[in-house]
């Protein structure tokens, strides 16, 4: 038995003049939560419908629990589940009604794999005979997750199951998630928020079919290099425009409360403390709040700023 | 003062289920206005009274200055709206989409023309005019998607969850497109599911079962709810729920 669960090995798929998906290629360990972060049109459905067998990639090949997505189809979806991005449930079919067709589908009884569905289960049991189509999007999202668990898959595919959902149901299916793993499924799961990069044991970074970068979350913001602050003042579009100008190269962008200033060069903290002095390296906070207040901002404030899986996404984009 | 959008105990009612119950607030011309609240809260049914969709049950409405409940159709021509989910003809080109709703706003032809030449250079989108929209990158569609809503000078825009699935540097190119708008006077009623863009706007509310349950700047809401951001904000008033 591998201890790899998925192995993507250079994956290619076009759709007419659009190429979806380009050469990717990727580990999943078993046990792990790994991530595809990136936006729409990133390929990270192509990859989901390759991977789960139902698309076949133009090149390269793939296997989930090592049986191989084309060849060994119909024992792969035994052990897999899916729940694609689009709630694809049976609106007009009560909550127990879905379950209950899945698990025949699949084989099994609700009874058999309940453990593994309970601590999901017990809070759509008061709604358990409402039609599925009537229940709120987060209800719906739990609905969906238990019958892509119902017959105990090994791989659990989730595409997007965030979308559309708001921050606190998004927050509370991390945390099932995360109990998951510990039952042994290896998950695999799409995202287009970046703050969920940080849930995931590791992730790869999507960008127009291409992986940017595959690391823990850890590894990709530490890979980080250029010297980053982040600063406010009490108007911040003029703000963010003044701070464009600051020096070249600089880049700034809107990040919550603060704007991130990122200058050209690399970062004084990286290993390479005997790097030549750059024109970035004698910018620091100090500098850039005399540079605001000399143009008038009111009520400044200057941070050396850690680089966020955005900045990393955003710096890998321009490259 | 003269509130952009105001309201006054605004209601409405499907059967016995209130989806927007008695809610009052104001926002100020100019102002980057976020409306927040978990799905179901009853945004989008309030976001419709609004925009003169749907007739409330109770409770009354002004934007622009003019009522929502007795002259739906003024507010529509005065206001601009723009929704991820649906903004532009996919099947017809960038200028043909221009052309439409310059047309449906009622703008004369040379004014539309001429818009047409700013818009596309402003977006640096000249060589695409004549491409299928369909075509084009989703954060380029949501750029001019927003233009689009700008096209007869409303002086208020609504933006239903604008950013959704773009990357990183496209959202905050559309949030400066944002910034840019409400420099010049327009006002910004915005929702999103992204809690940093709550950041963004000058103040923020937030909906819990169809009531304002918090109403202020972000700073002075995360000071309140001793949280660090707004996503912890969030999660502590929804759990109230």
């Amino acid at each position: 038995m591998s201890i790899l669960s998925i192995k993507a090995n250079s994956l290619s798929k076009a759709y007419g003049t659009v190429q979806a998906v380009k050469n990717v290629s990727f580990d999943v360990r078993k046990g792990e939560i790994f991530g595809l972060i990136g936006p729409d049109g990133a390929g990270k459905t192509t990859l989901f419908r390759i991977l789960t067998s139902l698309l076949l990639p133009d090149a390269g090949q793939a296997s989930v629990d090592g049986l191989d997505v084309v060849q060994d189809f119909k024992l792969l979806r035994q052990r897999i589940g899916y729940m694609p991005g689009r709630f694809s449930l049976y609106q007009d079919l009560t909550v127990q009604e879905n379950l209950q067709f899945f698990a025949n589908v699949f084989g099994t009884t609700i009874e058999k794999n309940y453990a593994l569905i309970r601590d999901i289960y017990v809070q759509l049991e008061p709604f358990k005979h409402r039609r599925a189509g009537a229940l709120s999007g987060g209800m719906k999202q739990k609905l969906a997750l238990c019958c892509a668990l119902i017959h105990k898959p090994r791989v659990l595919f989730l595409d997007e199951p965030g979308t559309g959902v708001d921050p606190v149901s998004r927050k509370e299916f991390w945390e099932m998630l995360r109990r998951l793993r510990d039952s042994d499924i290896t998950i695999l799961v799409s995202t287009p928020y970046m703050d969920e990069a940080e849930l995931c044991d590791r992730v790869a970074l999507l960008q127009k079919g291409e992986i940017m970068a595959i690391d823990t979350p850890e590894g990709i913001t530490a890979s980080y290099q250029r010297p980053l602050f982040a600063a406010r003042s009490d108007d911040m579009y003029r703000l963010i425009t003044d701070l464009r100008t600051l020096e070249p190269g600089a880049d700034c962008y809107a990040f919550g409360e603060y704007a991130h200033l990122a200058l050209a060069g690399t970062a004084s903290r990286s290993a390479t403390p005997t790097r030549p002095t750059t024109l970035s390296r004698r910018t620091s906070t100090e500098t850039i709040q005399q540079y605001l207040e000399s143009k008038g901002h009111q009520n400044v404030e200057v941070l050396n700023a850690t680089a966020t899986i955005e900045d990393c996404f955003i710096e890998l984009m321009h490259d | 003062m003269d509130y952009a959008i105001q309201t006054d105990h605004l209601t409405k009612t499907f059967g016995n289920f209130t989806a927007v119950n008695a809610i009052s607030f104001e926002v100020a011309p100019g102002e980057i206005f976020g409306f927040l609240g978990a799905n179901g809260a009853g945004k989008t049914t309030a976001l419709k009274m609004l925009t003169g969709l749907l007739k409330p049950s109770s409770g009354q409405a002004w934007v622009a200055g003019i009522d929502v409940t007795r002259k739906p159709e003024h507010v529509k021509r005065r206001i601009g709206y723009m929704s991820q989910k649906f903004s532009l003809y996919e099947d017809l080109t960038v200028r043909e989409n221009i052309r439409l709703y310059g047309g449906i706003y009622g703008l004369k032809r040379t004014d539309i023309k001429s818009k047409t030449t700013t818009l596309l250079e402003k977006l640096q989108l000249e060589p695409y005019a004549d491409q299928l929209v369909v075509g084009l990158p989703l954060g380029w569609r949501q750029k001019l998607a927003f233009s689009v809503a700008l096209l007869h000078e409303p002086r208020i825009v609504f933006l239903d969850e604008p950013t959704s699935g773009v990357d990183p540097l496209t959202r905050r190119q559309f949030w400066d497109l944002i910034y840019e708008a409400a420099h010049t006077g327009v006002t910004l009623m915005v929702t999103t599911h992204y809690m940093d863009e709550a950041e963004y706007c000058n103040r923020v509310s937030i909906m819990v079962d169809g009531k304002i349950e918090a109403l202020d700047t972000p700073r002075n809401m995360k000071k309140a709810f001793a949280a660090t951001d707004m996503d912890e904000v969030f999660r502590k008033l929804a759990r109230q729920a």
